[in-house]
């Protein structure tokens, strides 16, 4: 090239800057502001989910409850009034239903407001409030007769109300609350005995039908991903390893490891609902296992973990120096000691890393649990393991697909309060990757 | 030159501890060592000298069947340790290189710390029978690898934080802690400075008492200074071996000359 000669007039001064100096710092201050754009971008894009979703989210672990004093009524409860289990039991819900509506009754006279056109004050409690009354009698026959204070989830209208879902003018053309059912509310809240506050039941309780969406919790849905984490981790990442360390450090390399090689490599590619195709095929028409289980669904996404596992192991395997494989093998040690005994470690954390991410990813996994029957609405909690495993269970993803898909607005702050739930399981699962990471890597 | 004071060095001789006939080394289709053969001696330096690539670490490689980890490198030919074909189908290469220990051009100590980069070899060599002739056995191949006295007071911290020429003598502690028969050194010395190479040079000179030693170098004056035999590689030729005196003062080979008088290589 012409310009690498050396300049005509002989001697340069160090203090002025040439042509090409020029030009090269200028790309690189462009290069760095293109850098910090994007930078920029993907920091706004992230800011901006993070606050969509915490705005619509947050509010779900909140909620609105009613505390009434209820009397538990020997006629209503246990006519024959000798506290007989099996007796009492024929009460169905709706036999509770009218205590509730007493007190309702007692509080607002108690209250001493006048409502005009005020209809059906028990609405405002949740549905779930006999079902809850009912099992707490059940619970303790001996409460019967007595009078004692409850705390009731109030319904969804009325919890959106103080949400700002529902104004007097909405409630105005909707027929499951009244205008006058809110200024109830308001008068209630005054007096306190409607009150909002931090809503675990969100987090503990199962999934609730289409018209209680305040009932609505995640517990089943935790639990069924939790079930399926485990299966993952038990399966994927001994496979994962097992099958990287043969690939990597023993298999001949010849055409048929190629081969592998390729189709492991296409794998990590395949669309995520493929499995759950096969899934349906092989595991639940072929080998007979029951839908919507976690065993099913942690089998699925195992399949989809194994590509992931396997390059990130591979990757790792590869990274570690081969001068520490001859120093092994020069003091006498076998392709297996060495293997375990100095190139596991040292690619353990890479390892690590990888069945993290893949972990995180089958946490995130909804297609294939579709097909598989996770969509189901279960109500009931798995049994503990290793039973629970083939129990009927939700998954977090699948749950706020499922949310999403109601038609009351409620469902949608719970869609979004189950993602900030399912986000801060990556957060944490990520957490333990880095703290794992710094564990194996402090022992050089 | 003064360097050359291995000529007046008296050699006795020794028995021949591993013997080689017509070694052919390929790579795919290269052919890195054609028709090699060469007799190394008991408690004798032997060193490997000739211009880079020309096949020195591929034929010491040979000596404890290293190039088996390569998948592309094909050994034939016949080498024998103490009259047993090393290449023999019967024989364990984990079993030959507990016997031929091997020290490499770049320091590569464990990441573990210095005493676990010793006491490796001896325990899965079952060599200690408890942690007291453990630790007998470190310090006493930490002594004879000359770094004990830098390393006795931290011996649990790792051997990669070790300078260049600490970790080199570790690494040959390393290797004599699992009581070879036969010692192979590449290079042991491109990666030090003078002083740390005088060190390991002189350490080369005591291990001569216990080991066969072979050793690969570049440098004509460490061979004249180190060894008694001198074999000299020229393009997977073995050109000329012999007593090391002879090679520098009298080489047969016109090739050889002009190495040693540095017009190749
Ligand atoms: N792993 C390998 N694969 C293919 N060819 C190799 C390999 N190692 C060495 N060679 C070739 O073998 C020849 C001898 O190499 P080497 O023994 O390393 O030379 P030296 O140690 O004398 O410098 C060289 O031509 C080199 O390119
Ligand atoms: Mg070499």
């Amino acid at each position: 090239m012409t310009d690498m000669s050396a300049p005509s007039s002989g001697k340069t001064s160090l203090l002025r800057l040439d042509a090409r100096t020029k030009k090269r710092n200028a790309a690189e201050r462009r290069f760095r502001a293109y850098g910090a754009i994007c930078v920029g971008i993907a920091v706004v894009a992230l800011v901006v989910l993070m606050a969509s979703i915490l705005k619509n989210g947050t509010s779900a672990f909140f909620q609105t409850h009613i505390t009434l004093d209820i009397e538990l009524l020997e006629s209503k409860l246990d006519k024959t009034g000798n506290r007989d289990i099996a007796e009492m039991s024929k009460v169905s819900t709706f036999g509770y239903a009218p205590l509730i509506k007493n007190a309702m009754e007692a509080k607002i006279e108690e209250l001493g407001v006048d409502i005009e056109g005020l209809k059906k004050p028990q609405d405002m409690i949740s549905k779930e409030a006999a079902a809850q009354l009912r099992r707490f009698v059940l619970a303790n026959p001996d409460v019967v007769g007595g009078t004692y204070e409850f705390e009731f989830l109030a319904s969804g209208r009325i919890d959106g109300y103080f949400k700002g879902r529902v104004t007097m003018e909405s409630a105005e053309r909707d027929k499951n609350v009244s205008p006058q059912q809110l200024m109830l509310a308001d008068a209630m809240k005054e007096e306190g005995s409607l009150n909002t506050s931090f809503n675990w039941k969100f987090i503990t309780w199962p999934d609730a039908s289409e018209n209680r969406p305040e009932a609505a919790g995640l517990g089943v849905a935790i639990i069924g991903s939790f079930y399926m984490m485990i299966v993952v981790l038990v399966l994927a990442l001994p496979i994962g390893v097992a099958a990287s360390i043969y690939l990597e450090e023993f298999a001949p390399k010849n055409w048929f490891t190629d081969l592998i090689e390729v189709n492991i490599s296409n794998l990590a590619a395949v669309p995520s609902i493929v499995f759950g195709i096969l899934g349906l095929a092989i595991f639940i028409n072929f080998a007979g296992l029951p839908q919507s289980a976690p065993i099913v669904g942690g089998l699925v996404l195992t399949l989809m973990t194994l590509p992931t596992i396997i390059i990130a192991t591979r990757a790792s395997l590869k990274a570690v120096p081969p001068s520490i494989r001859e120093a092994a093998l020069g003091v006498g040690a076998s392709k297996m000691q060495t293997v375990f005994h100095h190139v596991l470690p040292l690619a353990a954390p890479g390892i690590l890393t990888g069945t993290i991410i893949g972990l995180a990813q089958a946490l995130g996994e909804t297609a294939p649990l579709l097909l598989i029957g996770m969509v189901a609405f279960v109500r009931e909690y798995p049994s503990g393991p290793p039973e629970g495993f083939f129990d009927p269970a939700a998954a977090l993803p699948v749950q706020v697909y499922n949310w999403t898909q109601r038609a009351d607005p409620a469902f949608v702050e719970r869609a979004s309060g189950a993602i900030i739930v399912l986000l801060v399981f990556l957060l944490v699962m990520n957490l333990v990757a880095i703290i794992l990471r710094r564990r194996f890597e402090r022992r050089w | 030159m003064d360097d050359l004071r291995g000529i007046e060095r008296a050699i006795e001789m020794q028995e021949t501890k591993i013997a080689a006939k017509g070694v052919d080394v390929f790579y795919g289709d290269t052919h890195a060592i054609k028709d090699v053969n060469v007799e190394i001696a008991e408690k004798t330096v032997t060193a490997f000298i000739g211009p880079s690539g020309c096949g020195k670490s591929t034929f010491l490689r040979c000596l404890n069947r290293m190039n088996d980890t390569i998948d592309v490198a094909r050994v034939s030919g016949s080498i024998m340790l103490d009259g047993e074909d090393i290449y023999d189908p019967k024989v364990d290469p984990v079993q030959l290189r507990a016997k031929v220990g091997m020290v490499f051009q770049k320091p590569n100590p464990f990441p573990k710390s210095i005493y676990d980069n010793i006491a490796y070899g001896p325990r899965i060599h079952g060599l200690a029978s408890g942690k007291a002739e453990l630790d007998e056995i470190v310090e006493k191949s930490l002594r004879r690898g000359a770094i004990w006295e830098e390393v006795k007071d931290r011996l649990d911290q790792p051997g990669t934080g070790l300078s260049g020429g600490q970790q080199q003598r570790l690494c040959i502690a390393r290797a004599i802690a699992t009581e070879p028969e036969v010692l192979l050194m590449d290079e042991p010395c491109s990666a030090l400075d003078p002083i740390a190479t005088a060190q390991v040079e002189e350490l080369i000179d005591e291990l001569r008492q216990n080991y066969s030693v072979v050793i690969v170098t570049h440098s004509m004056q460490q061979a004249a200074r180190v060894s008694q035999k001198t074999a000299f590689f020229h393009l997977g030729d073995l050109v000329e071996f012999g007593e090391t005196a002879t090679i520098f003062t009298n080489p047969v080979d016109s090739r050889t000359e002009s190495y040693i008088t540095g017009r190749i290589g």
